[in-house]
């Protein structure tokens, strides 16, 4: 019998070793992100001083859009292959599996992105200051947006038109977390202090990683009846 | 105590029990809506800055409240619905979805018509506006998971798990005064000790609350002894209501 520890390891294992033999299928959500990110130069303008001035907001609608796309994903495969049927009856407390899940999507979604935010913001003129601020508030926020993400895509797993739903329902959820992000960064870019936006974004983390592995196993109870 | 609950839980109970109380909740409504609207809009002074186009929050802050109310009442009926499994709470709860979109859409709307001569514009991007937009997708979200899942208790419990996900956003809205404050005007009302707004505009506004409360009751009350048909349209006793041709007053 392993312990929760060897289960949460065990699960998040079995997402990056999935992600690593699907290669491609792991990518569309990174290079959409990139993607998402140059199109608004091009709708906007190549203006150094103007993009310098959206950069941050750009970055984060990007992060934003590219995570619940790549929720969709994120049980759709457990639940076709019916081994999601499996892990809801094996007894295993179905909140930890949540919070593995979470934090495997982050370890996929929200790293990678935090990873291509650099360049992308600094070819949209950002300063280091700044820039420094994104990276901080994006990667509170990214976290969330895994642990909201994971509740609502059980919530829709295997349904018609998931993805779009999905996107609908979780957009709404993740606003919150764009005021503060783009509050936050903004500030920097003022010169102002950023903590109290950042501090901010960390509650909503603590209350999410105490709150969404319970709506999740709920989620799940529910749609695997 | 448990017997008692459980026969008001009970579907069929309930449904003989509420026969009347929708009707008699759209009586109040009506007259406090009468009574409210004739306070509102002649009895209330003209303000002294706004002039009589204030009149419009006759209709705009009980819409307004409601917005938020009604989603309460669903968090509520969401959590009951959860824990105790009762069938009545979930019924409740996709009955009053389409009303709070409702009352959501027409505070956004009755705002919006307000602002045009107040501040110039149909629409700023404040915060209580914003918020108030937000919990109109929300409304819709939970309206649409609820559709978009085949079976009736399944969709109506995801909803529930929904609407308590989305509970986290309703004191972002309310303290969205206090953190962004922009264009919206603050709080008039709930400022007991001295409030910022004449006796004679704020008794009017109370009366149009109750009475947006009461309507909420009544319609929600309707809709729940239709969802009540359906959800037991298998039972023998809908059969033998629907084939005495005695159902009433299902919305």
């Amino acid at each position: 019998m392993t312990g929760p520890a060897g289960v949460f390891a065990a699960i998040v294992r079995r997402e990056l070793r999935r992600a690593a033999r699907s290669q491609s299928e792991a990518l569309y959500p990174l290079i959409f992100f990139v993607l998402a990110v140059v199109l608004y130069p091009f709708a906007l303008g190549p203006e150094p001083a103007l993009l310098a001035r959206v950069a941050a907001g750009v970055v984060w609608v990007a992060a934003l859009l590219a995570a619940s796309l790549s929720l969709d994903t994120l049980f759709r495969n457990d639940y076709g292959d019916g081994s999601l049927e499996l892990v809801v009856l094996s007894g295993t407390p179905l909140a930890l599996v949540a919070l593995a899940k979470a934090s495997a999507h982050w370890l996929l979604s929200g790293l990678p992105i935090l990873v291509l935010a650099v360049p992308l913001a600094l070819a949209l003129e950002l300063d280091g200051t700044t820039l420094v601020i994104l990276l901080a508030s994006l990667a509170l926020g990214s976290a969330c947006m895994s642990l909201v993400g994971t509740a609502v895509s059980a919530l829709t797993v295997g349904l018609r038109g998931g993805g779009m739903l999905l996107a609908m329902l979780i957009l709404p959820l993740y606003i919150p977390l764009l005021i503060f992000g783009a509050a936050a960064t903004s500030n920097a870019a003022l010169g102002l202090g950023a903590a109290a936006e950042l501090y901010f974004l960390a509650g909503l983390l603590v209350l999410a990683i105490t709150l969404t592995p319970w709506a999740t196993a709920a989620a799940l109870r529910i749609r695997m009846g | 105590m448990f017997a008692f609950l459980h026969k008001y839980a009970s579907l069929m109970h309930f449904y003989r029990l509420s026969a009347r109380w929708s009707g008699w909740l759209a009586l109040a409504t009506a007259l406090l809506m009468a009574y409210g609207l004739y306070g509102g809009l002649v009895t209330a002074p003209a303000d002294y800055q706004q002039g009589d186009s204030f009149r419009i929050i006759y209709i705009h802050v009980p819409s307004a409240w409601m917005s938020l109310f009604v989603y309460m009442c669903m968090a509520g009926a969401g959590a009951i619905a959860l824990v105790w499994k009762i069938k009545l709470a979930e019924i409740w709860l996709r009955a009053s979805a389409p009303l709070g979109a409702s009352f959501t859409f027409l505070a956004l709307v009755t705002g919006s018509i307000w602002g045009k001569p107040m501040w110039g514009t149909w629409w700023v991007w404040d915060a209580r506006l914003t918020s108030e937009l937000i919990l109109l997708f929300l409304y819709l979200g939970i309206m649409a998971l609820d559709n978009a899942i085949e079976d009736r208790r399944t969709g109506a419990r995801a909803a529930a798990v929904l609407t308590l996900i989305g509970v986290v956003n309703i004191p972002i809205i309310h303290y969205s005064v206090e953190w962004w404050s922009t264009l919206h005007q603050g709080p008039t009302v709930s400022k007991l000790d001295r409030p910022s707004i004449h006796i004679d505009m704020l008794i009017p506004l109370l009366v149009m609350a109750f009475a947006f409360t009461t309507f909420y009751f009544a319609a929600a009350l309707a809709r729940v002894r239709g969802g009540i048909l359906a959800y037991d349209r298998n039972t023998n006793w809908v059969r033998d209501l629907v084939g005495r041709g005695t159902v009433r007053g299902h919305g």
